[in-house]
């Protein structure tokens, strides 16, 4: 009898204290795998220059980030979730549809993309549209009239002056915020101009609506999916000397000893470039904030500030000695200015500009 | 019929070479994974034995008004260049906390950054010319030296790789465990007895048995989705904290622990329980008192090696949040709270190459843990098993 008891009273006690969770003194993050290391290192900042708890960061990937983040507007979620791309207005709905009513929209800095290779190899200079060329399953035929299946096994088959040397990718999978940027950056911001792909859209717009924005990437073992993990693709790079990587600037400039980065459209992935937005691609990295949690969770104003502190995301800062590429000084100070204010995102910011 | 035995006729050669080569080629899958084995140890030891120790440098750290305000005065520069940032950083904290420490000087080995850690074990770096020289000048009077590194057992998770660490993933690992145990093993114990003992044999219990068969070969990923669905979203359970892991890693580990149990109770032989039964003992006396402490000692190697098994998974543990960055140990069952295998993988993708080190190192201890279990079950096993 006494035992049932004790059985009894340890399983209501369990029960209890998992309730009881819902009060926490600790900052919950999610989001983006590129933004990760960067929102740890504040993290791990703040819990060692303060007596708050360190924040805990779970790698989500920015899609998967966002779906916890707008479960709901209750302590059981998410405070802060990290992107690598804008929040898209579905996302908005979906926040604002669960009683997420108030975020702000933090930017934090650039990420650059870079293609990169083993040093052995030259300086090459690649165009948006070669690696459109090169990565694309299908591609306009010699006459440019209609869309073919990719031929390309070579570089100086799609440009007589490039090297004859065998096409390899080794890039992130499609899970990934890096291969999202990718597509973006390179192929549908040239496919959508390009009239031998969207006629096939004008003409069906139900059936050929991939067509509007091309950017499907060929399957045929050109382009190998290496996985998230960047440093594996890396040590391919060191194997593989004619193969080309896709990964972000902080994994590039690790290796810089030993890879060497191709020029896109003639510019060099230097961080002055991507911050200046010379160089074509590179995208901007955000956080997006709770503002509800705001003062329910301690410490939440202590992180953001220390994240949007010169010391962190400024020239020189401690982001940029791990590979963040930091906003020009104004956006910087507009970034902080938003947190500052609790500027609410709205459907029209996330519309209007790029 | 004794001739063509003795005989070296062609079909008995024949089936002796076949003999031969059969031979021969299971030597050589057995050489092939020996082969295997070693290559890994080997890769992983020449890895990860650098990171038991830690370039560290001999200082005065002063602590007063001034480095108060600016802890980079703490230690005098250019020294300060050399010393971790994550050590610095630290300290007005420190005097805030012990008032009592300001205006003294304190000579102690600091940790240093990790580029000078990595220049002093001749692996790849991005230190300076100016601080190489520099570095070079403080080893050859004794104040830089590679010293062991107690940090990588004392420090939780970090973004700088000289101070990273396995304690909170190590402690995480505990905590899962425990709960996998006191879950797993009473509740697989008692369905092994109900089906070895008191079931009868009807379509219901083969159908029963049959899936346990099923559950114990399910990829482990399904078992998070099933954690996911059961304890966050049905009990709310806390998304990353070792109750949630540790009961989903509990499920994963019952079947395991209920064949390996009815495997023990079923070596017991009749005639015990016969006899039990024979001397006027209750169902519950015959097991009690007779059947369970025979099957025992199967019944924890069992459990043992299940519990191992669930100490290296991480794919379920995916699911449910707990590969995540949490540097600070879990102080209960509730808090966020990573485990050894996490650590390891999230130590492979970083961007920083002093991290490789440190993950080798990370499976080291990993290998070292799950030996010692598995030494263990042998041990039990050996220790305390009963010939009939």
């Amino acid at each position: 009898m006494n035992r049932k008891l004790i059985a009894i009273a340890s399983v209501a006690t369990i029960c209890a204290s998992a309730g009881v969770a819902q009060a926490r003194d600790q900052i919950n993050i999610v989001g983006s795998s590129t933004v990760y290391p960067f929102a740890s290192y504040v993290a791990e900042e703040l819990g060692a220059t303060t007596h708050f708890k360190t924040p805990v960061i779970e790698s989500t990937g920015s899609g998967g980030g966002m779906k916890l983040f707008c479960e709901g507007d209750g302590l059981d979620t998410p405070d802060i979730t990290n992107a690598s791309r804008r929040m898209k207005d579905k996302e908005l709905t979906l926040c604002e549809s669960n009683g997420v009513k108030s975020i702000t929209e933090v930017v934090i800095g650039f990420d650059g993309i870079v293609i990169a290779q083993n040093n052995k190899n030259g300086a090459i200079n690649l165009t948006r549209n070669e690696l459109l060329m090169a990565v694309a399953a299908e591609v306009p035929s010699k006459d440019g009239k209609s869309l073919v299946a990719n031929p390309y096994q070579y570089w100086d088959q799609i440009n007589a002056s490039l090297p004859h040397r065998k096409i390899v990718f080794y890039g992130p999978p499609t899970s990934s915020g890096t291969r999202d940027a990718f597509e973006d950056l390179v192929m549908k911001h040239l496919t959508k101009h390009m009239d031998v792909y969207t006629a096939l859209y004008h003409a069906d717009k139900e059936k050929n609506k991939k067509y509007k924005k091309y950017k499907t990437i060929r399957t045929d073992g050109v382009y190998v999916p290496a996985g998230e993990n960047d440093n594996l693709i890396v040590q391919k790079l060191l194997k593989d000397e004619s193969a080309f990587g896709i990964f972000g600037y902080s994994f590039y400039e690790e290796n810089i000893e030993r890879l060497s980065a191709a020029n896109v459209e003639g510019v060099s992935p230097q961080p002055s470039a991507i911050s200046s937005g010379e160089y074509p691609v590179s995208r901007s990295l955000y956080f997006y904030i709770k503002n509800s949690h705001i003062n329910q969770i301690k410490g939440m104003t202590d992180y953001v500030n220390l994240f949007l502190n010169e010391k962190m995301i400024g020239e020189g800062g401690n982001l940029s000695d791990i590979g963040l590429i930091p906003l020009p000084k104004a956006e910087r100070d507009a970034s902080r200015a938003r947190f500052a204010n609790h500027t609410q995102v709205t459907m029209d910011d996330l519309k209007s500009k790029k | 019929m004794s001739e063509s035995i003795l005989s070296q006729s062609s079909a008995h050669q024949k089936r002796f070479r076949a003999e031969k080569r059969f031979k021969a080629l299971s030597m050589m899958a057995l050489l092939l994974a020996a082969s295997f084995l070693v290559f890994f140890f080997y890769d992983i030891i020449s890895k990860g034995a650098s990171a038991m120790q830690q370039a560290e440098v001999l200082v005065d750290v002063h602590y007063n008004q001034e480095s108060l305000d600016n802890y980079n005065k703490a230690v005098e520069s250019p020294i300060n260049k050399l010393v971790s940032r994550g050590y610095l950083r630290t300290l007005p904290l420190k005097m805030k906390d012990h008032p009592e420490l300001l205006g003294t000087t304190v000579q102690e080995w600091v940790v240093l950054d990790s580029d000078i850690d990595q220049y002093l074990k001749g692996k790849p770096n991005r230190l300076k010319a100016k601080h190489k020289k520099l570095v070079d000048e403080l080893v050859t009077v004794g104040a830089i030296q590679l010293n062991f590194n107690s940090g990588f057992f004392t420090n939780g998770d970090s973004k700088m790789p000289e101070l990273a660490g396995i304690k909170s993933a190590t402690i995480g690992s505990l905590y899962l465990l425990f709960i996998t145990m006191i879950v797993a093993l009473p509740i697989g114990v008692m369905t092994a007895l109900y089906l070895e003992e008191y079931a009868p044999d009807n379509r219901l219990t083969q159908v029963i048995e049959v899936n346990i068969n099923n559950l114990a070969a399910i990829p482990s990923i399904l078992f998070g989705l099933l954690g996911l669905a059961i304890f966050i979203s049905f009990f709310g359970t806390p998304r990353s904290s070792a109750l949630t892991g540790g009961l989903t890693l509990a499920l994963m580990t019952l079947p395991v622990i209920i064949i390996s149990a009815r495997a023990a109770l079923r070596a017991v032989p009749g005639s015990i329980r016969e006899a039990a039964v024979g001397l006027g003992a209750s169902r519950w006396q015959t097991i009690w008192h007779h059947v369970l402490p025979l099957a025992f000692p199967g019944i924890l190697t069992g459990s043992i090696i299940g519990l191992a098994q669930a100490m290296g998974e991480t794919a379920p543990l995916l699911i449910i949040g707990m590969m995540a960055y949490v540097p600070d140990s879990p102080g209960g069952f509730l808090d966020a709270a990573t485990v050894l295998p996490a650590q390891i993988y999230t130590w492979t993708g970083e961007s920083i190459r002093a991290y490789s080190e440190r993950a080798a190192a990370g499976i080291l201890v990993l290998l070292a843990i799950l030996l010692s279990l598995n030494g263990l079950a042998v041990w039990l096993r050996k220790r305390f098993e009963t010939r009939w």
